[in-house]
């Protein structure tokens, strides 16, 4: 039975969304939304779960003084002062701007945001420098289609007509292609994945029996 | 006398009148000229032609709250006067009752799709099973005809959406493949399912860490649970997990979602329990992080900084964050097994990572993890599948330059 309800449930909601997709009665549509609530609810349970393991994981670590104990206790004071400044004392206005929720989102949080992403910048330059060394033909091929196509934007004078040719041929021709091969293939994985669950072949997301 | 008269103080407005007239014919007052001309042009123009056979019907493939509208168009429309610069679309629940505008269609058009809210407080509520009565009207420099009121027609939803046709043979006829190719696999036929380099390098990966005594890192990414890369990457952690335990090394699993970080304790602790090692399970290493993309990243760096553990593998949905991690693992020198079906994402997983396994193979990879027969008959279908969709980009490619419109109709999909 503990094995059996949750796979004739899974089959069920599967085998419904699968139906609902063909059917556009207003009655389908109703449940689907309700489903798609129930996910957001459940969701939100779940955030408490979240938020007493990771509580419960930073607390350990500064107990514990694990290495970079100290990372933890500045997660944590970050977390609790969030919370406090949301709800205790501006709690109608926390999320307009000038009070002090918003201020530390906007000039804390999102610098630290802008400065982890632009990290990317110089990632990609060492990930690029990796991949386009010209070792074998498929990646001297790689590169030199790199290079066409990042001298699109480069004034070159009578050679940028000849260029955007063949930046439009390289896109449109041998780029698309693949795209379409990859989306076609991720298309057939995806309706077998769901096969293989709906009919209770993949368990393995499950957990015990 | 008279003629005295006439021309001393008669002539004299005469003449007066006939300088104003003169005058607002000359070039000197222009905007006078234009307005008079059109005061004129207007009041001698008939309004447009109506609209005829105006016809009102359901919408068909919907959920019951819209009605298609059609005429022909009025003989002024593009030829006759050529007056007619919109057709506006009336409604009414009484053949004689009061008609309100339900929208406005461009001269030219045909038909109008009069689609109402379903919820019953809505101003534009338009209820199902309730007959109503059109009528359009022809719009022309002020001037307007209106049509013959049309029959009733009312809306209702429809219990199969017959646009969507080919998708169900597509289903239908996958279904099938794999169905079969499950039942061979169950009757024991040898299936033949091509190597995957990345999959192949699980083992030696896990053999890894557990020689350098260093733990695993095991990135979901950062989709949700109902996602279908995420739901494959539980099937692999399932797989990975109990590899490790039997391994007896350590695996962590930072998650950005508190379900996928509950769906992940439970798949691990199975396959704990399956490998008969229960007691290894350590809950506290498979935790939630954060939700918040680059604060994730900022997190799992720092982790890979600090533990330096011997193989990471990122299985999932992965947006930006995907080469700041990757990059982050190779410079922590561990071993990287990569997956996902972003397609975006994949040229910085195979430039930063060992092992890329791209789009239908990270959904593959937990059948080939498994070796289970019924799973590789699903996969062997999917080969079948792509042979027919093959095929079908062949023929559609010759229909298309020969014009046989028949064969490409049948692929035609209306969402």
């Amino acid at each position: 039975m503990r094995r059996t309800l949750p796979i004739a449930v899974v089959a069920g909601v599967g085998f419904f969304m699968l139906i609902q997709y063909f059917i556009p009665r207003e009655e389908f549509e109703t449940l689907y939304e309700w489903a798609l609530d129930w996910t957001m609810v459940i969701g939100a349970f779940a955030m408490a779960l979240g938020l007493y393991s990771l509580t419960n994981m930073m607390l350990n670590k500064v107990k514990r003084k694990s290495e970079g104990w100290g990372f933890s206790l500045v997660a944590l004071v970050g977390l609790f002062l969030m919370i406090f400044v949301g709800l205790v004392p501006h709690y109608q206005e926390s999320l307009r701007y000038g009070t002090l929720f918003m201020d530390i989102f906007e000039y804390i949080y999102i610098p630290i945001q802008a400065a982890m992403f632009s990290l990317l910048a110089f990632y990609i330059a060492s990930a690029a420098y990796r991949a386009f060394r010209a070792r074998t033909v498929l990646a001297t091929i790689l590169l030199v289609s790199a290079i066409i196509i990042m001298l699109r934007l480069v004034p070159l004078g009578p050679l940028s007509a000849v260029n955007q040719w063949l930046v439009n041929f390289i896109l449109t021709v041998p780029n698309m292609a693949a795209k379409r091969a990859f989306w076609l293939g991720v298309g057939l994985g995806a309706t077998a994945t769901a096969l293989k669950i709906m009919l209770g072949i993949e368990r393995g997301y499950m957990g015990r029996d | 006398m008279r003629i005295k008269r006439l021309f001393g103080i008669g002539f004299l407005p005469v003449f007066l009148v006939l300088c104003i007239f003169l005058f607002l014919q000359s070039d000197f007052c222009p905007a006078q000229e234009v307005g008079e001309v059109d005061i004129l042009e207007e009041s001698s123009t008939p309004p447009p032609a109506a609209p005829t056979d105006v016809k009102a019907v359901d919408t068909p493939n919907d959920n019951g709250h819209s009605i298609t509208v059609t005429w022909t168009l009025s003989v002024d429309d593009g030829a006759g006067l050529g007056n007619v610069v919109s057709y506006e679309v009336l409604r009414s629940d009484a053949p004689d009752g009061e008609f309100e505008v339900r929208g406005l269609a461009p001269a030219g058009e045909e038909s109008f799709e009069d689609k109402g809210a379903k919820e019953k407080g809505d101003a534009n509520y338009l209820p199902a099973g309730v007959d109503f009565y059109y009528k359009v009207r022809a719009k022309g420099d002020g001037l307007f005809s209106d049509s013959e009121v049309s029959a009733p027609a009312h809306a209702y939803g429809q219990w199969y959406h017959t646009g969507k046709t080919p998708v169900v043979v597509a289903v239908l006829a996958f279904s099938t493949f794999a169905l079969v190719f499950i039942t061979l696999a169950r009757k024991g036929k040898k299936l033949y399912i091509r190597p995957l380099a990345g999959i192949e390098a699980v083992d030696e990966a896990i053999g890894r860490a557990t020689e350098m005594g260093k733990p695993i890192l095991y990135i979901l990414g950062l989709g949700s649970a109902d996602m279908i890369a995420t739901i494959a990457s539980f099937t692999i952690l399932s797989r990975v997990a109990k590899k490790v335990a039997d391994y007896q090394t350590q695996i962590l699993i930072p998650c950005n979602d508190p379900i996928n970080m509950a769906v992940a304790q439970e798949t691990v602790r199975a396959a704990y329990l399956e490998a008969g090692r229960p007691d290894q399970y350590k809950e506290e290493n498979i935790y939630y992080l954060t939700s918040m993309q680059f604060a994730y990243v900022a997190g799992v760096n720092g982790i890979m900084l600090r533990e330096k553990p011997a193989t990471n593998f990122y299985l999932g949905k992965f947006y930006a964050e995907s080469l700041l991690l990757a990059e982050t693992g190779s410079l922590a020198g561990s071993i990287q097994i990569s997956g996902t079906d972003e397609i975006a994402q994949i040229p910085f997983f195979v430039a930063a990572t060992d092992y890329t396994l791209i789009g239908e193979e990270l959904y593959a990879a937990s059948a080939y993890l498994g070796k289970e027969p019924i799973l590789l008959g699903t996969l062997k279908g999917q080969d079948w599948g792509k042979a027919v969709v093959m095929i079908a980009l062949i023929l559609g490619a010759l229909a298309a330059t020969f014009n046989f419109q028949f064969f490409l109709n049948l692929f035609r999909i209306q969402l």
